[in-house]
């Protein structure tokens, strides 16, 4: 059973997002994590690879910073990295998933995993394209997965409740919380993921060009969400206050 | 010099910040509150293998330097002082004399199951007459045919009660004074080896500390550790090596206490602006971030001394020295900074102060690393 993950490399969830000079994220000195949906794929593909045997191959499409996490599914368990380092400012879903396509297209796999949406973008677009291009079923926000005779049973979740679905190997799985508890990299995997092989590509080493991947969408600005306001107390007993608490309610903020 | 951790250390420093935040700070102000160390905790450092960390593969250890152990203890310490200190004694005081002195037998016996955190170690040197004079031992070891009977009692010993390993120091010849002692591993259970009174402390109050009473203990004698009188040289020796972990401990809390202060001071407003607008707190700020990042380096130098193979004994004295009197001094200002919400239990600053004050005590207090600095530097 081969399984390969896709991985994206995200601001820390409690990193402090701020605008450079011209408008866009400045990543300066923001330190940088495994998107925790991968995370949960990355755990899933160890669990998938210790009951059925098999590889994990874990891929990325990112700058030379993208090794730390990807080191550390190394460290977890996975036994092998790809980085493909597009050399690109900016990039697109379109890009990112041509990309990893096209990488995983050279690779064996039975299945492919990656998080169901990343939490920088948050576009949960970049496994079901590959699925696309890859022509393999997807299935999205999984909490769920078990593999048995060339199948795959896993339950999605869907409005109000689940659904369970069965699906024909290889086919792209999306991971969300609650799949399962990711394990911290042991002192041992993280010793041993130095000799694990970590394989650096260009796109002309996949055989792509800078215009067969270029951007179809572009960023046209970006802004902070606006301060919130500050609160308002209603002072007073508190029957007096509840019914000024309403009238706000209805006059000022119009919700009842 | 080159001041840059390996992509090991990094990812290491990452997952045991990760761990400890996720896991251990929940809970640290519970244990602290229940005196109780929470077991579950230990299980999960262990399969980790955060309870082997410098020793070798070959027994059970993730075959890691003293500086990644270093950088373990002080992110454990960073949020849970009883954490630091529980794996500190286990790793220094315990399993390093048994993987430096002990035999190719010894060391499969005992030194992996420490490794793999199955057991818990403790060390057994300080007795009510005997704190900084180690030497000054009472508790005794005679020989009698193929064992030693152990008498005599031990007091504030780290880890004690939940540990299953000793290392115990007795006197085999009171006439040749520290060259008359020795090392001994004894096993918990032992007929004989019974735990006293357990202490209420001040801080690192999740931390296990207990008496050892051993009264006819007897112990195979091929559980001498290293040579009949050799123990007061395995014993400063591990010492030496202790007070990496300890400094690293203490390095750890001052940076937990900072990095609350530094948040709450940012958030805390008076005077229609956050106190950190004020020049007297960012004076305090700018001086607890100096003196941390100065332990650091101590911390970190001595551990590299260490790690390659050079004397280090003068640099961790050093380095123990500063960085406990940087916690206590860290964590004292931190408090300052909560003000009155410092001082309450609802904020982790009030225990990290408590546990600080330790640091400046055990494994050599702040006065006996200035003699052995001092022996050092006038040699």
């Amino acid at each position: 059973m081969n399984i390969v993950v896709c991985m994206k490399q995200t601001f820390d969830t409690e990193a402090k997002i701020a605008l450079d000079a011209n408008g866009k994220i400045n990543k300066q000195g923001v330190s940088l994590i495994m998107n925790p949906y991968c995370e949960f794929a990355v755990e899933e593909a160890l669990r998938i690879k210790e009951k059925h045997g098999g590889e994990v191959t874990v891929v990325s499409v990112g700058g030379p910073e993208a090794q730390d996490a990807l080191r550390q599914a190394l460290a977890m368990g996975a036994d092998k990295a790809v980085l493909v380092d597009p050399g690109m400012e900016e990039v697109d879903e379109f890009t990112t998933a041509t990309i990893l396509a096209k990488a995983i297209s050279g690779l064996q796999y039975d299945i492919v995993l990656g998080g169901f949406r990343a939490i920088d973008d948050g576009s949960a677009q970049v496994a079901g394209r590959v699925a696309e291009i890859l022509g393999l079923p997807v299935v999205n926000v999984v909490t769920k997965l078990e593999i048995a005779d060339g199948k795959a049973t896993a339950t999605k979740e869907i409005e109000g409740g689940s659904q369970v679905l069965e699906v024909a190997l290889p086919a792209v799985f999306t991971a969300q919380k609650g799949l399962n508890e990711p394990r911290y990299p042991s002192m041992k995997g993280i010793m041993q993921a130095k000799k694990k092989p970590m394989e650096k590509k260009t796109l002309a080493d996949l055989g792509l060009d800078a215009g067969q991947v270029a951007p179809k969408v572009k960023a046209l600005s970006y802004f902070l969400p606006s301060a919130r306001a500050a609160g308002k107390i209603i002072p007073g007993e508190p029957a007096d206050a509840a019914r000024d608490l309403v009238k706000a309610l209805r006059e000022e903020a119009k919700v009842i | 010099m080159i001041f840059k951790l390996t992509e090991e250390q990094e990812l290491l420093n990452k997952t045991v910040r990760d761990f400890a935040e996720s896991e251990i700070a929940p809970k640290a102000a519970e244990m602290d509150e229940k005196e109780e160390y929470d077991l579950s905790l230990w299980n999960k450092m262990a399969e980790m293998g955060l309870t082997g960390i410098p020793y070798p593969e070959e027994y059970g250890g993730a075959g890691m330097d003293n500086l990644s152990y270093a950088i373990a203890v002080e992110e454990l310490s960073r949020i849970c002082a009883s954490s630091g200190v529980l794996v500190s004694a286990h790793t220094s005081l315990c399993a390093w004399p048994i993987y430096a002195f002990g035999t190719e037998d010894q060391k499969k016996k005992y030194l992996v199951p420490l490794c793999s955190g199955e057991k818990i170690g403790a060390m057994g040197l300080t007795e009510p007459s005997a704190g900084s004079d180690a030497a000054a031992l009472k508790t005794t070891a005679v020989k009698e045919g193929n064992e030693f009977v152990l008498n005599g009692t031990k007091i504030f010993i780290t880890n004690a009660f939940l540990a299953e390993t000793y290392v115990i120091f007795a006197s085999t010849d009171r006439s040749k004074g520290h060259r008359g002692i020795s090392a001994f591993i004894v096993e918990k259970g032992t007929p004989g080896f019974t735990f006293g009174k357990k202490e209420h402390k001040m801080g690192i109050r999740a931390s296990a500390t207990y008496e050892l009473v051993f009264e006819n203990c007897r112990i195979p004698a091929e559980n001498l550790l290293g040579e009949e009188g050799q123990g007061f040289k395995i014993v400063m020796m591990t010492l030496d090596g202790g007070r990496i972990g300890i400094a690293a401990q203490a390095l750890g809390i001052a940076q937990g206490a900072f990095d609350q202060a530094l948040n709450y001071s940012k958030v805390r407003e008076q005077f229609g602006k956050p106190i950190s607008a004020n020049q007297g707190l960012q004076w305090m700020l700018a001086d607890m971030a100096t003196q941390i990042e100065a332990a650091r380096l101590l911390v970190y130098q001595a551990a590299y001394l260490k790690d390659t193979k050079q004397p280090y004994s003068k640099q961790s004295a050093m380095a123990k020295l500063f960085a406990s009197e940087t916690a206590m001094a860290v964590t004292t200002k931190a408090v300052q900074i909560f003000g009155g919400y410092g001082y309450t239990r609802e904020y982790p600053v009030e225990r990290m102060m408590r546990d600080a004050k330790i640091t400046e005590i055990y494994e050599g207090t702040s006065e006996v690393q200035r003699i052995v600095i001092a022996s050092n530097i006038l040699k």
